[in-house]
């Protein structure tokens, strides 16, 4: 459904592409995980699949969408794009809403040239119970303030859904919410897939999470993919060092009292390109032809290193 | 056992509503303590209660034994410190990281020479003179928590607050800042408060825990005992909300 073909991205006054040769793919009804720290280069890929790249980035590479060129798509074309094929679900639903509409002249908005008024106001309250608001009727009255955060992150959901698209694109949907309601998003993501056989790309710092939801993982490092498969396998067996020091690294509450054990250094910025394996100035194994030349990802995973 | 804050009937309203309603802990002298809840429990305007930055309708706090509402702007300064979760805002963007220590100490110890002290404190948090010498903006997020970390025991504080100090940082990058703590706590005569929302970075970094909700703390107790048999239903739902792979 999607595939992205060896990808690159380069910004405007920058070292390094914030995209580098990446090639991904997710399948009707298939969630895949996007995971990587900041700078990785994961929400570009997200906004590169919507065709909304900031200007004078350069490309290369292609993004197909149930065949069809992403990077290549009309501005009409594009609007098409992002309500019915590929559908974004942004981090922060209060930035995401304007703060002075009903809720239910946001969504009819995304409809009303296509359905004509009365049929899209009908369709936002559908949309609504379809993501898990109580009362559907009177939530389409209300303006942004009136819902807690985990109210208006539905009702960023519902707006995702609104053009039935094959594919979600979720970037960080659950980062600026608490923990339990984190938890009941996850649980309406995981429903609505079973319900809809919708695509996700889920977009996360939190490999944790990740693991809770997706079948496939891609683990990004300054702008590449350093390892992928399914997440079972990744997490049980990660094979490159930084899927493995990342695993490490992240606190958990069955491991009580113990710190976990920090990666040093930290990520490259754009203003650097260190030469061969980005990963190499932060990994434990590295040898000096890991700077010469940058492993290719060759069995899902991009190490000289790696075992098969 | 000596302690080094002692919170007793913290009350404060904001009109008809109640954002701390009779909250209370001790903290330990070398203790670290975590307060944990979400958005609207009242961690975050307790923080501000000790620190002075809000006066409590009700309630006494005592740091190192004295009453917090007795001391001035400056002693209170000296026994309590804060971190916020990003440094930025509490860093003056004009002043380099060097000039930032230098400020802090004349302030509280004018007349002292104070370059020894700052190539210290720019040591005890893995600061190189590069960064010394760099503004808060040329600083990535772990190197800028660093810098607050060290203006925050400049003043050798009794207590040190952390406000979700590491929740904007990334993995790896996180653990090396919690390791550093960790470190500083063994070697100084400090002890934490830890306000967050991430149960995992309580369990890794505190003795004791409180959990808080709609203003009041419903379990506190050994963060061992709190995490692995919750008593109160509300951490139980906590814990259950914690990601955790599927298989």
């Amino acid at each position: 459904m999607l595939e992205i073909d060896d990808l690159s991205v380069r910004l405007p006054r920058t070292a390094r592409p914030a995209i580098d040769r990446i090639s991904l793919t997710v399948a009707e009804n298939e969630t895949v995980g996007l995971v990587g720290e900041s700078g990785s280069g994961k929400s570009l890929t997200a906004r590169a699949v919507l065709g909304l790249l900031p200007k004078g980035a350069r490309t290369s590479g292609e993004i197909r969408m149930d065949g069809a060129d992403v990077l290549s798509m009309s501005p009409a074309g594009l609007r098409r794009h992002r309500t019915h094929a590929a559908a974004m679900i942004y981090q922060d639903p209060r930035a995401a809403i304007s703060p002075f509409r009903r809720i239910g002249d946001f969504l009819a908005e995304i409809l009303r040239e296509e359905m004509g008024a009365r049929a899209a106001r009908a369709r936002a309250v559908e949309l609504l119970g379809m993501v898990g608001l109580p009362e559907p009727e009177r939530h389409v009255r209300q303006h942004p303030h009136e819902l807690s955060g985990g109210m208006l992150q539905r009702v960023v959901i519902a707006a995702a859904l609104a053009g039935e698209p094959r594919l979600l694109l979720a970037d960080e949907p659950t980062t600026a919410l608490d923990v339990t309601t984190q938890a009941e998003i996850i649980r309406l993501l995981r429903e609505l897939r079973a319900r809809t056989r919708t695509g996700m790309l889920f977009i996360t710092h939190d490999l944790e999470l990740a693991a809770m939801i997706c079948d496939r993982v891609y683990v990004m490092y300054a702008g590449r993919v350093m390892e992928t498969g399914p997440t079972r396998q990744l997490f049980a067996k990660p094979r490159h060092p930084y899927t493995e020091g990342l695993l490490s690294a992240t606190p958990r509450v069955s491991d009580l009292g113990t710190l976990p054990p920090p990666i040093p250094g930290r990520p490259p910025d754009l203003l650097s390109a260190p030469p061969g394996c980005p990963f190499a100035p932060r990994c434990p194994h590295a040898m000096d032809s890991c700077t010469a030349a940058a492993p290719l990802l060759v069995d899902g995973v991009a190490c000289v290193k790696a075992e098969p | 056992m000596n302690i080094d804050l002692e919170v007793r009937g913290l009350s404060k309203r904001y009109g008809a509503f109640t954002a701390v309603d009779d909250v209370g802990f001790d903290l330990a002298t070398g203790g670290s303590l975590g307060l944990v809840g979400e958005s609207g429990s009242g961690k975050t305007t307790t923080a501000r209660l000790l620190l002075g930055l809000e006066r409590p309708d009700a309630g006494t706090v005592l740091v190192a034994g004295r009453p917090l509402a007795s001391l001035g702007r400056k002693d209170r300064a000296r026994l309590i410190q804060i971190v916020f979760q990003d440094p930025l805002g509490s860093l003056d963007p004009r002043l380099t990281v060097e000039e930032s220590l230098a400020e802090v100490l004349r302030l509280h110890f004018p007349g002292e020479p104070h370059a020894a002290r700052t190539a210290e404190l720019l040591e005890q948090v893995g600061l190189g003179p590069r960064e010394a010498r760099a503004m808060p903006r040329e600083l990535s997020g772990g190197q800028r928590q660093r810098v607050a970390i060290a203006r925050a025991l400049a003043v050798r504080p009794k207590v040190l607050v952390l406000d979700e100090a590491v929740a904007a940082l990334d993995v790896s990058v996180q653990a090396q800042i919690l390791g550093l703590l960790a470190e500083i706590r063994t070697a100084g005569d400090v002890s934490y408060l830890f306000i967050t929302h991430d149960l995992a970075v309580v369990g890794c970094v505190t003795d004791h825990v409180a959990v808080m909700r709609r203003g009041r703390i419903v379990e506190s107790g050994p963060t061992a005992r709190v995490l692995t048999a919750p008593e109160h239903e509300y951490t139980r739902l906590l814990l259950d909300s914690v990601p955790r792979p599927a298989f």
